[in-house]
């Protein structure tokens, strides 16, 4: 009985020091990524490919998954307003809808799964397959040629994807209200644009999606820099990066909307 | 500088979602109407301002001439001094007034301005002194039975 809780508490403990003990080398990595970004700018071609690998390769699932989202939000939310009718508010209510939150939160999920976690697997297989070490025996800084660009073309790609994200969406929610069931096309963009604000829900659309990108950029990279050089490890840093970057971005999401859009 | 393929799309990428932050901005914001930075304050006093928001529309004859800048409670009168901050391309005359009105049933609510006769126009830092308060639901429906129950009370004594 003793025993069994003298190895409960054990265990506990061991997990909270290892969770503060990642948490500082992760912090420590970032440091190095971002003081050795210098030569991703000087040699602008890496953080392009970069920019490709992340970005241009998750434009088709970007695409059709803001499409669809935006035809749910415009079918459902007509189906609610109908019944207070206030169709025309649709516009709004999408436009609101995925310029707050939806637009940089799913397009920071889909990101995750799509980039990031290929991101973990490409650093943690050169890991494990000494390439990292191999660098660093010819004097190259594996920070500097292959961590950092790869965080910038994460950084730079995700507001943009997000953005991409919204307007798919909101054109979604266009063609279903609109086309398909017939709403005032007049009303549903006047609505929009005299309840949608510049500064209060764009530009806080993009600051958010600037962070998630940042963040879940920084989890797959560290995820696999930091992932065990076996088999094994890389597929549950794969697994980890994925589900962490999600927590990690509701989280920041919750946070970001408390500081946002109340006290108005 | 060799270019590629990567070169091409990575540009259609970088180009798409520029164009759909300035999309954003443009068609779906409300960047192109009225930006009030650049405009006069003057202060309105209400009695009660209903639910009144920071960033609400100044409407005059239905043209957005200004936002609610901020809302406070004046602690010796026990009003509501609203902070409209208006466009400099509108004038109004001093003795314009301004009320509080709703759009549609249930949709939010704005202030409107009438606009006076006065010579003068509203400087920067004035007040509005003819003020009509928001109709607070409540109280018209208390009137409105009040006002029954004294009808049939009146007819019953006939």
């Amino acid at each position: 009985m003793l025993t069994a809780l003298a190895t409960g508490i054990k265990v506990v403990g061991h997990r909270t020091v290892n969770a503060v003990w990642r948490m500082g080398s992760a912090t420590r990595f970032m440091g190095l990524v971002l003081l050795r970004s210098g030569l991703s700018f000087r040699r602008l071609r890496l953080t392009i490919d970069e920019l490709h690998f992340a970005g241009v390769l998750s434009l088709i699932i970007i695409i059709v998954s803001g499409l669809f989202v935006g035809l749910v939000l415009g079918l459902q939310g007509y189906e609610t307003l109908k019944r207070y009718g206030s169709a025309e508010a649709v516009g709004t209510l999408v436009a609101l809808a995925l310029v707050r939150e939806l637009g940089p939160v799913v397009a920071a999920l889909l990101f995750a799964s799509r980039a990031g976690s290929a991101m973990t697997a490409e650093l943690g297989i050169m890991k494990s397959t000494e390439q990292l070490s191999a660098m660093e025996m010819m004097a190259v800084d594996p920070f500097a040629r292959v961590i950092s660009p790869m965080f910038w073309g994460g950084f730079f790609s995700m507001p943009l994807l997000a953005a991409i994200f919204s307007v798919m969406g909101i054109f979604g929610g266009y063609l279903i209200t609109v086309v398909v069931i017939g709403v005032d096309s007049g009303a549903f963009w006047s609505q929009m644009q005299s309840n949608v604000d510049l500064r209060g829900d764009i530009v806080n659309g993009v600051i958010k999606s600037v962070v998630f990108g940042a963040a879940v950029t920084s989890i797959a990279l560290f995820e696999g820099y930091d992932a065990p050089p076996t088999a094994e490890g890389v597929s549950h840093a794969v697994t980890r990066t994925v589900v962490t970057s999600a927590l990690a971005v509701l989280a920041l999401d919750f946070v970001l909307t408390a500081f946002m859009f109340t006290g108005v | 500088m060799q270019r590629t393929t990567v070169d091409l799309w990575v540009g259609i990428f970088v180009v798409t979602g520029v164009a759909a932050l300035f999309m954003l901005a443009l068609k779906v914001g409300n960047a192109s109407s009225v930006s009030v930075s650049d405009g006069y304050k003057v202060i309105a006093e209400f009695d009660n301002i209903g639910g009144l928001k920071v960033r609400a529309p100044v409407k005059s004859a239905g043209v957005v001439v200004g936002r609610v800048d901020g809302i406070q409670l004046d602690t010796r009168t026990f009003r509501a001094n609203v902070a409209l901050r208006i466009d400099k391309h509108y004038p109004f005359p001093k003795d314009s007034s301004a009320s509080i009105l709703t759009a549609g049933l249930l949709g939010e609510q704005y202030v409107g301005m009438d606009g006076g006769a006065d010579e003068q126009n509203l400087k920067d830092g004035d007040r509005i002194k003819i003020t009509q308060s928001a109709i607070v639901l409540e109280k018209v429906i208390g009137q409105f039975l009040y006002g029954k129950a004294a009808e049939t009370g009146t007819a019953k004594q006939q």
